[in-house]
């Protein structure tokens, strides 16, 4: 185990941390965006490290961008699907976690159904845990690539508005971009049908935005979530073309903004539902380059996780 | 407390880097695909100043580039991450007689640390190693090929190189622990 002189021993979410931290992240995640362009897009500095990434529900983008950024860091991988491992015998999480490091690994990545899944994890193995999205309560590395998306285009964060516009309820994405956002001075509105917003939800310091309309005169930016199709059957919205009719973000829409307005998305999108296509692939749509910068925040917080005891004053300094 | 004493004042840094550049010149036979590479950080000023020497003196324009070579470290166990990593920017290094600049040499480790790196970005023809101190306590079997000037230091002891780019003024002083 190594406990990182910035970031501690896990990453669980982006709630503990304070906005030197998250600064920290986004900082070290500059340069990796330019590891991704070499002709070998690989650096050293994890070499020797194994990483299980343990993956209780499907995920295919945030798997396979911590995979990349695994590799291109050089540390050994092995990914663990719930499906087809014992997990479907009933070995408990704990129990999966201890064997891995029985075989001896450094990190685990997990994503799991179940909030605080994570932190539970991170408590009670030796290995540095990062979440890659537990239950409905944080997804920290998309929240930090939508901090670095934001930051790249607007060149800050202080005063941005950001309107998070959709399934709040259900969304660790949401959850992360809050904690994320607020600590970095950054505004944050929320904007869905009232049975999909927490009903606490002001106290996380957001603004309510009940209509799309209110949200697109607002915001400097929209992180339009995923509309889950099963939320229909639960009844927590009557069809998904009345969603579409009522909070879909359309180009006639963003026509009446008074300003153009940055779109993102978490993905996997449905397009005609919370987004229109136009919008998803029109000219203000930063949703690939979202998906860049994974790879790039993921390897920063990898990177600054897996760092030694600190002593920035060792003999040699620099020159070392 | 440590003491500071100089080694180098600013004018016999601009006497030693004027040195360097002719005799950079002359290791290179010329200017031809030369592409000088700085160690970030100060590595990287000292280069800046060591190809506007030559281009000033010959006319040539030389390849540039600039070299963070903390992902490339072999100790990031024992000094946990560094803050911030600095830009790495190279042209292309195939067939390149490329010149590494870096401020102090010391245990050598750094400069391996850069030919690892260099050679994940193309095959140059040839390398060379130019700094401005070396200070001597190699862990390492590398020498430089072009030096500014030497300094006896123990293995506590620390040399600063000052550049007024970051620094404010130039100066090499050797800091003794105590």
């Amino acid at each position: 185990m190594t406990r990182s002189a910035v970031l501690g021993k896990d990453l669980t979410g982006l709630e503990p941390l304070d906005a030197d931290q998250l600064r920290l992240i986004l900082d070290t995640a500059e340069p990796f965006k330019e590891v991704s362009e070499r002709p070998i897009k690989k650096v050293p500095a994890l070499r020797g490290k194994t990483i299980v990434n343990l993956f209780f529900e499907a995920s295919t983008r945030t798997r396979i961008s911590f995979e990349f950024a695994e590799k291109r860091l050089s540390a050994d991988t092995v990914n663990v699907a719930a499906s087809g491992s014992s997990v479907s015998k009933g070995e408990t999480l704990v129990d999966t976690a201890r064997n891995l490091e029985a075989m001896r690994i450094d990190m685990v990545v997990i994503r799991h159904g179940a909030s605080g899944a994570a932190q539970f994890l991170g408590d009670r193995i030796r290995s540095n845990v990062v979440n890659a999205g537990d239950g409905k309560h944080e997804h920290p590395t998309q929240g930090l690539l939508d901090l670095l998306t934001l930051r790249d285009r607007f060149g800050k964060l202080a005063g941005l508005k950001v309107a998070i516009c959709g399934d709040v309820l259900h969304s660790r994405v949401a959850r992360s971009n809050i904690w994320g956002l607020t600590k970095l001075g950054a505004e944050v509105g929320v904007c869905g049908p009232p049975t999909l917003l927490p009903r606490d939800v002001r106290e996380l310091g957001v603004t309510v935005l009940p209509r799309i309309e209110d949200a697109i005169a607002w915001a400097d930016a929209l992180n339009i979530l995923r509309l889950q199709l099963e939320r229909m059957q639960a009844g927590f919205i009557p069809s998904l073309r009345e969603y579409n009719r009522v909070f879909g973000v359309s180009r006639e829409r963003l026509a009446r903004a008074p300003k153009d307005l940055l779109i993102m998305h978490p993905g996997p999108m449905n397009r005609g539902v919370e987004i229109d296509s136009d919008v998803a692939d029109g000219e203000h749509s930063v949703i690939l380059p979202q998906v860049t910068n994974g790879v790039a925040v993921r390897m920063a917080v990898l990177y600054l996780l897996a760092g030694g005891s600190p002593d920035w004053h060792h003999p040699g300094g620099d020159h070392a | 407390m440590p003491t500071r004493t100089p080694v180098l004042d600013d004018r016999a840094i601009g006497r030693a880097l004027a040195r360097m550049a002719s005799e950079l010149v002359e290791r290179c036979g010329g200017t031809e695909d030369v592409v000088l590479v700085g160690i970030q950080r100060r590595g990287v000023e000292l280069a800046a100043r060591i190809r506007g020497l030559i281009e000033q003196s010959s006319g040539a324009r030389l390849g540039f580039g600039k070299l963070d070579i903390t992902l490339y470290r072999d100790d990031l166990q024992a000094i946990g991450p560094r803050p911030v990593i600095g830009e790495t920017s190279l042209p292309d290094l195939d067939g390149k007689t490329v010149v590494i600049v870096d401020d102090v040499l010391f245990t050598g480790r750094t400069v391996r640390a850069a030919l690892d790196e260099c050679a994940d970005f193309g095959r140059p023809r040839r390398v060379l190693l130019c700094v401005l101190v070396d200070r001597g306590g190699r862990e390492l079997p590398i020498q430089a090929d072009i030096v500014g000037g030497s300094v006896t230091a123990g293995p506590r002891d620390r040399v600063d190189v000052l550049v007024s780019e970051l620094d404010g003024r130039d100066a090499v002083e050797l800091v003794r622990a105590d």
